[in-house]
């Protein structure tokens, strides 16, 4: 390392101005016949929902491959971004989210990722952001051998597992409290 | 809904030559702290949790491409020609690159910028303080930096404000930053802030990057050589994004 990195500050409440965009929270075309919705809301440690976050997600396609810039793991599907974006303030802080659900990557020899999307979550009162991860409550079998999921404490472990519903999955997220949810050093 | 879907894991990461395998690992005290007392809202806004250490995996080293989708126009980076007349203020360009930490450009990445008008107000519905919108100002770009890493605005120096954190509470001018870099863990989003301002000593977002020298990175230089005369002052800020770091997945897990 030559350089030190630039410090983060807070995503404060004004954020709407500049990232939000209105197709930023599909990473697909909501009408893609495999597209999934990820819904939920951000807590804070009251309880209270966070009226004002800004989440993203990135993550593989349903093949493992990835839409970013060396295409590991080979061209995407088309139309798949890999990322979304929501922000919207001053709602009642529960946030919808388009995607494809991932599917499992194998990283080596005897190493298979279950499916899992990265989340980064930004908010006013947060100086930088936090990191999560949403795993599939249908994938028992494949998350039972996750080796991020294996570092979690098994009393934990729920906080990330997102849960089927109608049309995709529910996912909250609790900053803070009891039930907090299991952030990374990544 | 997709079926379980275990049988299909064919993807292999092959690494590529120039991806690197991993990115650098702050340490938690190199980092801005999540829990600031004297940021009030921080209170109940942080994890009490210890952080999980997490391998980076695949996904953690690659990220987004969203350059073209989002800066459609030759406008983007230039916030004071988005409406029919010219905003009031300072008029300022604001140049610089985009780093990794061995000092790699990065090129052809997002960045974009949201801030105040010249009186401190934000055109946000939650912005009350009673200084005049400006109806030639919306405070939003967008800019791609090209092979240098090189990103370039035109804007309006923003004024300070004050905000409800404690008693006579006045932000330093700032502009918002946000970038994506190639990989997720690169990604940063973060306040730009003008050399000088007597507001420093007094502000908790600022101060809360506990290391003098750290702080001075989230300063622009006023660069008199770049200013064009007659038209604009310059600042420039470069921005430095994580680099190469030195645990591969495997031998983390």
């Amino acid at each position: 390392m030559i350089y030190a990195t630039t410090p983060s500050q807070t995503v404060g409440p004004y954020f709407a101005i500049g990232l939000p965009w209105p197709e930023g929270p599909h990473a697909i075309a909501p009408e893609h016949p495999d597209a999934i919705r990820i819904t939920g809301t951000a807590y804070d440690g009251a309880g209270d929902p966070i009226a004002d976050t800004l989440l993203e997600i990135w993550g593989a396609d349903p093949d493992g491959r990835y839409a970013d810039l060396w295409e590991h793991g080979g061209p995407a599907t088309p139309g798949f971004r890999g990322f979304a974006r929501f922000g919207e303030e001053g709602g009642d802080g529960r946030f919808e989210l388009i995607t494809l659900k991932p599917g499992p990557v194998r990283v080596s020899e005897g190493i298979v990722l279950a499916p899992h999307l990265d989340v980064t979550l930004f908010a006013r009162g947060m100086l930088r952001h936090v990191v999560t991860r949403i795993y599939f409550g249908d994938e028992a079998q494949a998350n039972a051998a996750d080796p991020i999921l294996a570092r979690v404490p098994a009393e934990r472990r729920e906080t990330l597992i997102a849960q089927p519903t109608e049309n995709g999955y529910r996912f909250d997220i609790h900053v803070q409290g009891p039930a907090e949810t299991v952030f990374f050093a990544v | 809904m997709s079926e379980p879907s275990t049988e299909k894991a064919h993807a292999v990461y092959k690494p590529v030559t120039d991806t690197p395998d991993c990115y650098l690992r702050p340490g938690e005290d190199e980092q801005t702290p999540l829990d600031y007392p004297p940021y009030k809202s921080s209170r109940l806004r942080h994890p009490k949790q210890p952080l999980v250490f997490m391998p980076q995996t695949i996904t953690e080293i690659t990220g987004p491409q969203l350059g073209r989708e989002r800066v459609l126009g030759e406008l983007d980076n230039d916030l004071t020609r988005q409406h029919p007349g010219e905003p009031i203020g300072q008029r300022i360009t604001l140049t610089g690159r985009v780093l990794d930490t061995e000092g790699e450009p990065l090129r052809g990445t997002l960045v974009e910028i949201w801030q105040a008008n010249a009186a401190g107000r934000y055109r946000h519905r939650w912005d009350r303080w009673p200084a005049p919108l400006d109806p030639n100002f919306t405070g939003a770009g967008r800019a791609i930096t090209d092979d240098d890493g090189r990103y370039s605005f035109t804007t309006i120096k923003p004024g300070p404000y004050p905000w409800g954190n404690h008693y006579n509470a006045w932000r330093p001018a700032h502009i918002h930053f946000s970038l994506l870099g190639r990989a997720f863990v690169q990604r940063l989003v973060t306040q730009m802030y003008f050399p000088d301002d007597p507001l420093f000593p007094y502000d908790p977002v600022f101060n809360s990057v506990r290391d003098e020298r750290a702080r001075q990175r989230m300063v622009s230089r006023f660069a008199m050589s770049a200013s064009e005369p007659d038209w604009a002052l310059a600042f420039e800020w470069d921005i430095y994004l994580r680099g190469p770091g030195a645990t591969p997945f495997e031998e983390a897990l």
